[in-house]
């Protein structure tokens, strides 16, 4: 069982790969944590000291600038040392397979991995074969799911709107190839938000997306009327295959979000997206820089949340603790 | 099981002792949980005008790579400047005195205040770092295995006196 990887033998979150087996105590703990996080940012000295003497590595097999940054930012005011490697650049390129550069890495003494990659199960596949005190971060892995995503976006959801079991939302665009997605999905159901819509043109909705709890929507009038929170998605051209729509034009008239568009939902409606944005193809400047757009806190929030995650999965890792354990049992 | 510590008067003790402080126009800082409650009464007994700040020591803590992170951590917040202030630091129990220290690395990762002073409600055996209250409610002679901890409302204090096995 892949999930079974993310816990160590007493259930303690090890690894933080996906927000599937998770429960909804784990996903507080988190946002909890996080929030305290928040105060350290606001801080003349934005570090606290707990992961002193740790090395923290970015293993990005897929260009990232937002996420990298804010996971570099989070270790550093952790007090990690980070390096950041983007490896589309580098080893593989010669010829290194995925485990041989980890197990490079940990011979460098690396304490935790941040990795992205472009194929889904990377960050398990990693975790399945590193030494028991090595904690990996699952930074998105193709299609499959981008939990600390989902993490940031439930916070600034929460943030904004409190308690999640009485608000409606919607996640509109290409939730068939977004990992994004998948993860906000598993994090809303778990917090117990009654009502999860997906708004897609038909191309880009999954089949059986309704087994996941969410009902689908293609039309943004019914799909966005009465809702709290819009989670918008970025169009993944890198990862459509063919024609999936029209042409972009066509779909920021149906799917784009337009103020009118947004009218549709609560007047106090917030607006998220993960970014990158894509202005004028699924969401327009008046609402991405509008007063009910919380895309920019979503990035603060990313590196409190961040932290949070990384000091969660962290403690209790020391080496010795092994040692200590099988001295006196 | 309950002790016979008479809490309020030992508070108000610990008021009379810190009334000198009062002419350095000191600045209040509690150390969650049981610190914050005790410095609340204090705060209120010296009629401090600056508001009382609060401190949670979790992202300080020396376990932390041992025993990991505390599962309610609570926000910090000072929310006067520390920076050249005379802060007077309180908890509830001063033991090893590494809650101590990592308190007095977090303030300090606020500002460099001018002086700190700590008061503690209660100062007990089992000192493991150079660190010693200036101001002490009451001393407690307890064996190693026996922990005592500040329980109840606010308003209605009360020690609970627990054995640990090992």
């Amino acid at each position: 069982m892949k999930q079974d990887l993310q816990f160590d033998s007493s259930g303690r979150l090890k690894h933080f790969l996906t927000i599937e087996g998770l429960s909804r105590q784990t996903i507080l703990q988190i946002l909890d944590t996080a929030k305290s996080f928040i105060s350290v940012g606001q801080r003349e000295i934005k570090k606290v000291p707990l992961l002193r003497g740790k090395t923290v590595v970015n293993l990005f097999f897929e260009s990232s600038t937002r996420t990298r940054t804010t996971f570099e930012i989070a270790a550093k005011r952790l007090s990690a040392d980070v390096i950041n490697l983007n490896v589309a650049t580098s080893s593989t390129s010669k010829g290194e397979t995925l485990l041989d550069t980890v197990r490079n890495l940990e011979a460098m003494h690396t304490d935790l991995f941040v990795v992205r990659h472009d194929r889904a199960g990377t960050a398990h596949l990693i975790a399945a074969h590193v030494p028991p005190h090595v904690r990996i971060i699952n930074a998105g892995d193709g299609a499959h799911a981008h939990p600390t995503q989902a993490m940031l976006d439930a916070f600034t959801i929460r943030e904004a709107k409190g308690d999640f079991r009485k608000l409606r939302v919607a996640i509109v665009g290409d939730i068939q190839h977004s990992r994004v997605a998948r993860s906000q999905i598993h994090a809303l159901n778990t917090l117990g938000v009654p009502e999860i819509r997906v708004i897609a043109p038909r191309t880009l909705l999954p089949t059986a997306i309704e087994r996941l709890g969410v009902v689908p929507h293609t039309d943004m009038r019914t799909g966005l009327d009465g809702v709290d929170v819009v989670m918008m998605l970025r169009l993944q051209h890198e990862r459509m295959s063919g024609a999936l729509i029209p042409s972009e034009q066509e779909y920021f008239n149906l799917y784009g979000l337009t103020l009118e568009k947004l009218a549709y939902a609560k007047r106090d409606a917030i607006v998220l997206h993960p970014g990158p944005m894509n202005r004028g193809l699924e969401i327009d400047s008046a609402v991405a820089d509008g007063p009910q757009s919380v895309i920019l806190p979503q990035v603060t929030n990313g590196i409190a949340v961040r932290m949070a995650i990384m000091a969660l999965i962290m403690g209790g890792s020391a080496e010795p603790r092994s040692r200590r354990a099988e001295a006196n049992p | 099981m309950s002790t016979t510590v008479d809490i309020d008067a030992a508070i108000k003790r610990m008021g009379e002792e810190l009334r000198p402080w009062l002419k350095k126009h000191p600045l209040m800082v509690g150390i969650h949980t049981g610190g914050v409650w005790v410095a609340n009464r204090l705060h209120r007994e010296l009629k401090l005008p600056d508001a009382l700040g609060a401190i949670d020591i979790s992202f300080y803590r020396d376990d932390f790579t041992r025993i990991g992170m505390n599962p309610q951590v609570k926000a910090s917040n000072l929310p006067v400047s520390v920076e050249d202030r005379h802060v007077i630091l309180v908890d509830d129990v001063l033991h090893t005195g590494r809650t101590i220290r990592a308190a007095l690395n977090e303030i300090f990762d606020y500002g460099r205040p001018a002086s700190v002073t700590l008061a503690v409600l209660i100062a007990r055996e089992g000192r493991e770092l150079p660190i010693e209250a200036e101001v002490v409610g009451t001393r407690m002679q307890l064996k190693k295995r026996q922990h005592v901890k500040l329980v109840g409302d606010p308003e209605k204090l009360a020690l609970d006196l627990q054995e640990v096995d090992g």
